[in-house]
């Protein structure tokens, strides 16, 4: 056996790669002249101390389970998706179109109604890149890079030309009607007499992120298309060899992946702002490949990483309130974290398996 | 559209033209050697910084563009360790390439200028001033001729003359020397440079090396030739348009010089005019922005002329499986 035993890999790899990172986010800090321990203690009260805190950390975190999770199925199918955004984008047209032209009732039916808008518009933006890339073999990351930004033309284009209401100036569709505004956790939380933050945006589609979590678990681990999926990932001749049709696998997995990330836009189009603004996705498209990678493509750790770059982004928003430290010390953040977790994974990797190998040579 | 218009157009687009041309040559130094890069958007961004931070401080355009390449050339080297050293996955490396460049400028900014993440406007001798060639003045009368020299040739900063010399350079490095065959070599069939006792691990970090002086260029080049200091992502696409540009002139030196020639043309079109009317369809500008992506997913498609990246792209070289 020439392997590192599993808990090292799934565990003790990620953990050190983390806490480089953490190293290298705390020399920024001290580069620009400020106190990481002050920084970490304000982001901690700020992110954790109080439901409000905790109020945005969840409704960041609720962005990135989706996106992470978009991200984590197609690596599954060993695809990169980095059209998240684009795919997210095109899911808050989806959204508003929903919201503001089905005459809807009530905020669950609305919720249905959106969550397939969602998913329908996200699913239809990475099918071409699918599409694409099984029949034409052009690669899926330059493909869906141009599709974040024909996304972004198209999102410009339609708010100002055709969704914007008459004689408003800023790029954004009208409010939606009262009745798809979604219940906060505020709103949830009070009946069983949890006091819960009125002014934090986390909502219900929180909940549907757990349930997205729970439903790629099931579709990865446990039916014969997640199979499928982690077989053309594993090896595409062995998959062929075995019948399953690569173009098939290639154009599902993306298409669930385009899907999961359109869901995103239920919490911040329709959660949050309640209209459709023109850059609602905030780059979480792209904090969804620091997610899946920080994760493993496990929706468990999906989610755990989900919520630490839920912590980081509300923690962040306080350090630029309080600090001189701007907004972008995440961005840096997530930079590292990719960069250790992903590029640099054989750095921390290949150290650790001669460490164990030699071990396991002197007790043989 | 009369005569100066469009000479105005044409000389807005080979200005907007340049950085792209350097930051596309950068691409395809390093992506005929098999290194995938999709972070010459970052690394333009560092060098647009650190050359506007420095030119600022010192007064000196040189000592910022030399500082620029630095810049870049770090983050190259990083793509190198990650990418060739660590056999990491290049793509993601890219990414992180990207963040780190929108995060750290805007950070370091900060700290230095405290302006709201971007440098002081740059004056005088720290940015580059157009020249005006020879005779251009003097020939300026003659009818056509005598603007279109004086407009469009005549009247550039230095980056952009270098620029669109770089595409000959390339050519002859890439297609009539030694280097410039194991560096297409290296692209195609590693195994076999390794065969003939040439290392692929050391033309590939000639080639990241490169790539990272020409985007060091490109980015001086937009902070401190195009515009005046440095503003928080004032890259803007551009590290992505030329990627476009590269798939588009399916990794070619001189089909490079006329793709992004197009795109400049494209930005240039949709600087200046908001809509464009054709009569019965009037194109909004956000499709003009959008162009250059549909352009290049048309050719990825593969329904105008295949683009068939270097068969080694994109994957690490293992010696010995």
């Amino acid at each position: 056996m020439d392997r590192m035993p599993p808990w090292a890999d799934a565990l003790l790899v990620p953990l050190i790669s983390l806490v480089l990172a953490a190293i290298l986010s705390a020399l920024v800090i001290i580069g620009i002249g400020e106190d990481p321990v002050a920084a970490v203690t304000l982001m901690v009260k700020g992110a954790l101390g109080s439901t409000y805190g905790w109020g945005y950390t969840l409704y960041y975190a609720t962005n990135f389970i989706f996106t992470g999770l978009a991200v984590a199925v197609a690596f599954h199918a060993r695809m990169f998706n980095i059209g998240g955004e684009g795919q997210a984008m095109l899911g808050g047209l989806g959204v508003a179109l929903v919201c503001l032209y089905l005459p809807l009732p009530h905020w669950t039916l609305a919720l249905v109604a959106a969550t397939l808008g969602a998913a329908i518009f996200g699913a239809a933006w990475a099918c071409v890149p699918a599409v694409l890339q099984a029949r034409r073999g052009s690669h899926i990351v330059i493909t869906t890079i141009m599709f974040n930004f024909i996304a972004a033309a198209l999102l410009n284009y339609m708010l100002v030309n055709l969704l914007r209401p008459k004689g408003a100036m800023d790029p954004a569709t009208a409010k939606f009607p009262a009745a798809t505004n979604l219940p906060t956790l505020h709103d949830m939380l009070t009946p069983i007499g949890l006091n819960f933050s009125k002014a934090a945006p986390a909502n219900v589609t929180l909940v549907i992120a757990l349930l997205a979590c729970l439903a790629v678990w099931l579709l990865i681990w446990r039916t014969r298309l997640g199979y499928e999926i982690r077989a053309f990932g594993h090896s595409e001749t062995a998959a062929r060899y075995a019948g399953i049709s690569p173009t098939r696998i290639t154009v599902v997995a993306m298409l669930i992946s385009g899907g999961l990330a359109g869901l995103m836009a239920l919490n911040t189009t329709m959660g949050e702002a309640e209209r459709l603004v023109l850059n609602s996705v905030e780059g979480a498209g792209f904090i969804g490949i620091a997610v899946a990678l920080m994760g493993r493509s496990h929706p468990l750790g999906v989610l755990m990483a989900a919520v630490l770059f839920g912590f980081l982004y509300q923690g962040g928003a306080e350090l630029a309130l309080w600090t001189n430290i701007p907004r972008e010390l995440i961005v840096v953040i997530q930079a590292l974290v990719i960069l250790f977790t992903g590029a640099l994974d054989n750095m921390v990797r290949m150290p650790l398996e001669r460490l164990f190998l030699s071990r396991r040579r002197k007790e043989g | 559209m009369d005569f100066a218009t469009a000479l105005q157009i044409l000389d807005s687009t080979v200005r907007l033209s340049t950085p792209l041309l350097l930051a596309c040559l950068a691409g395809l130094f390093s992506e005929r050697a098999g290194i995938f890069d999709i972070g010459l958007e970052g690394k333009m961004l560092m060098a647009a910084f650190f050359s506007a931070a420095v030119a600022f401080v010192t007064g000196s355009v040189w000592l910022g563009m030399l500082a620029g390449i630095a810049s870049s050339m770090a983050l190259s080297a990083l793509h190198g360790l990650a990418s060739i050293t660590f056999r990491g996955n290049q793509l993601i490396s890219g990414v992180a390439i990207n963040f780190l460049a929108a995060g750290l400028t805007v950070l370091i900014a900060q700290d230095w200028f405290s302006q709201g993440g971007r440098t002081p406007s740059l004056i005088g001798q720290a940015r580059f001033e157009p020249l005006t060639l020879p005779l251009a003045d003097t020939l300026q009368t003659v009818p056509i001729l005598g603007p279109l020299y004086h407009e469009l040739i005549s009247g550039h900063t230095l980056p952009v003359y270098f620029a669109f010399l770089c595409v000959p350079a390339t050519w002859w490095i890439l297609y009539r020397t030694r280097f410039g065959l194991r560096l297409r070599a290296v692209g195609e069939n590693p195994a076999a440079v390794d065969t003939a006792g040439i290392s692929v691990i050391g033309l590939r970090y000639a080639a990241v090396a490169i790539c990272g002086l020409l985007c060091g260029i490109a980015g001086a080049y937009l902070a401190t030739a195009l515009q005046a200091g440095f503003i928080k992502d004032m890259t803007a696409g551009r590290g992505y348009i030329a990627l476009a540009a590269l798939i588009f002139a399916k990794w070619r030196p001189w089909y490079a010089l006329m793709s992004c020639l197009l795109f400049g043309f494209l930005q240039a079109v949709a600087l200046r005019y908001q809509n464009i009317d054709l009569g019965p369809v009037t194109l909004p500008v956000q499709f003009m922005d959008a162009l250059p992506y549909i352009l290049t997913v048309v050719i990825l498609a593969g329904f105008v002329g295949r683009a068939i990246p270097p068969r080694a792209g994109g994957e690490p070289y293992v010696k010995e499986r």
